[in-house]
């Protein structure tokens, strides 16, 4: 009800990265692998607190690392490390000021100087890399 | 007997004049809805006859004029000056008297109040938090001597200190940045991309001595801090402002990165 007299756009919103350009992107995939990297993180300490269930749950749980599927994971997961560490070098030197652009008279169509072209190549290098260690990754795991 | 022929217009003229003139129709989708009453939104449909020039704000107002007096909607200048004609047009929030029809390419267009700002009716939305906020940056020069005494003299200015603040001061308060932003989306509480560049504003202008007080309010956990830099504000400000370039100049400067 308030969410409807307030018209606010709520999560479902934020999480929409179909508008507003790549920028927009970058930011919603900063959230998701942050989270992804969160869940990972939770996942990794439980499986290597698996040794003090003796060698046995241990043996277990890397067996599950040596499968299609824990291949998958972990190729992702190395997708998300590089993403999230490039973008966030990115957003961290945005955050400060950095490599924003200048002020100055704004001129006919109004381009934003914040949404510069430095801006667009760091996202898109983010991504870049990100697949290009994904695509090492998955060459390593899945090769014999 | 000499004859005199008017000159013929030429094929090229004759062509470009038809393009300006030519009628189109096209389907204006207009959302209504009134939720103080409990009335959900719904679209009406009209059939609205445009030219090459014509604007959503001009669209709208044609259905106003002949079709259904009863829209809901906020204007006033009809040249991108007073802020007060944002809406979504197909979707993002842009200003209806600076978006032409023809620029939307389709033949359908859907009009819908700004997100992120409570609903009056129909299209027109209530600014109070934009208002509140804006005014809570002290939008204004604080300095002891700032009154204009027959012994002072106005403060000079070079270009350069001018240019450190003047995209920022083109604000018209028209919201589409708050609307845009994904922290406001969900956080009712942030002060907004409006607000936070207008605090920069005010921090970057040499003759302002009141940075602390302002520094203050903006440094608080619905202040800049909730700025993730995804740049949908300044994606949508049609004036040039750049929202997102101000909340991180002000950032790097609470940080120490920025004079
Ligand atoms: C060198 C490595 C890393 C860098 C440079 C980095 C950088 C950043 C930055 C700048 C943000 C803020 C983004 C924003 O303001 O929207 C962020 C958010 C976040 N990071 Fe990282 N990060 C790193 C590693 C990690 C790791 C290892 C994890 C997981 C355990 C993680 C989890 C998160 C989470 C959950 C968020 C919140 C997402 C959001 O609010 O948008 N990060 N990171
Ligand atoms: S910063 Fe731009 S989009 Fe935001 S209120 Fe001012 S003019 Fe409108
Ligand atoms: S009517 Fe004034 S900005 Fe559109």
């Amino acid at each position: 009800m308030a969410e409807r007299l307030s018209n606010r756009e709520g999560i479902k919103g934020m999480a929409n990265p179909t508008r507003y350009g790549i920028e927009r992107v970058a930011y919603w995939l900063q959230r998701l692998t942050g989270l992804g990297l969160l869940a990972y993180l939770i996942g990794h300490i439980f499986e290597t607190s698996t040794i003090v269930h003796g060698k046995v749950a241990w043996d277990k749980m890397l067996e599950f690392t040596q499968t299609p599927q824990g291949h998958i994971i972990l190729t992702l997961v190395i997708g998300m490390c590089v993403f999230h560490t490039a973008n966030g070098i990115r957003v961290m030197l945005g955050h400060g000021g950095i490599g924003v652009g200048k002020p100055g008279q704004p001129e006919y169509p109004y381009k934003a100087a914040s949404l510069n072209y430095k801006q667009r190549l760091c996202i898109w290098v983010s991504i870049g890399l990100a697949a290009l260690a994904m695509m090492y990754g998955a060459s390593v795991l899945f090769g014999d | 007997m000499a004859v005199v022929t008017a000159p013929k217009p030429s094929e090229e003229l004759i062509s470009i004049d038809k393009t300006l003139d030519q009628l189109n129709t096209i389907t204006l989708r207009i959302a209504r809805s009134n939720p103080a009453e409990g009335h959900e939104t719904t679209y009406s449909e009209f059939k609205v006859p445009v030219k090459k020039w014509t604007t959503v704000l001009e669209a709208i107002l044609y259905v106003k004029q002949n079709l259904d007096h009863a829209v809901a909607v906020r204007y006033s200048c009809r040249q991108a000056s007073c802020g007060s004609c944002g809406m979504k047009i197909n979707g993002k929030p842009s200003l209806a008297c600076y978006t032409k029809v023809s620029e939307l390419h389709s033949n359908v267009i859907t009009v819908e109040p700004m997100n992120n700002f409570p609903i009056i009716r129909d299209l027109a939305v209530d600014f109070k938090q934009l208002i509140s906020n804006h005014k809570k940056m002290k939008p204004f020069i604080i300095r002891e001597d700032s009154e204009v005494t027959p012994e002072s003299k106005e403060f000079i200015q070079t270009p350069q200190d001018v240019e450190k603040y003047l995209q920022f001061s083109y604000c018209i308060k028209c919201g589409l940045c708050n609307a845009a932003c994904p922290t406001m989306a969900t956080d009712t509480s942030f002060i907004g991309p409006q607000g936070l560049a207008q605090a920069y504003r005010y921090v970057a202008d040499n003759r302002d001595k009141g940075k602390e007080d302002r520094l203050k309010i903006v440094d608080d956990s619905h202040g800049i801090w909730r700025c993730h830099f995804a740049g949908s504000c300044s994606h949508v400000c049609p004036k040039g402002v750049d929202p997102a370039m101000a909340i991180q100049l002000l950032r790097g400067y609470l940080l120490g990165f920025q004079k």
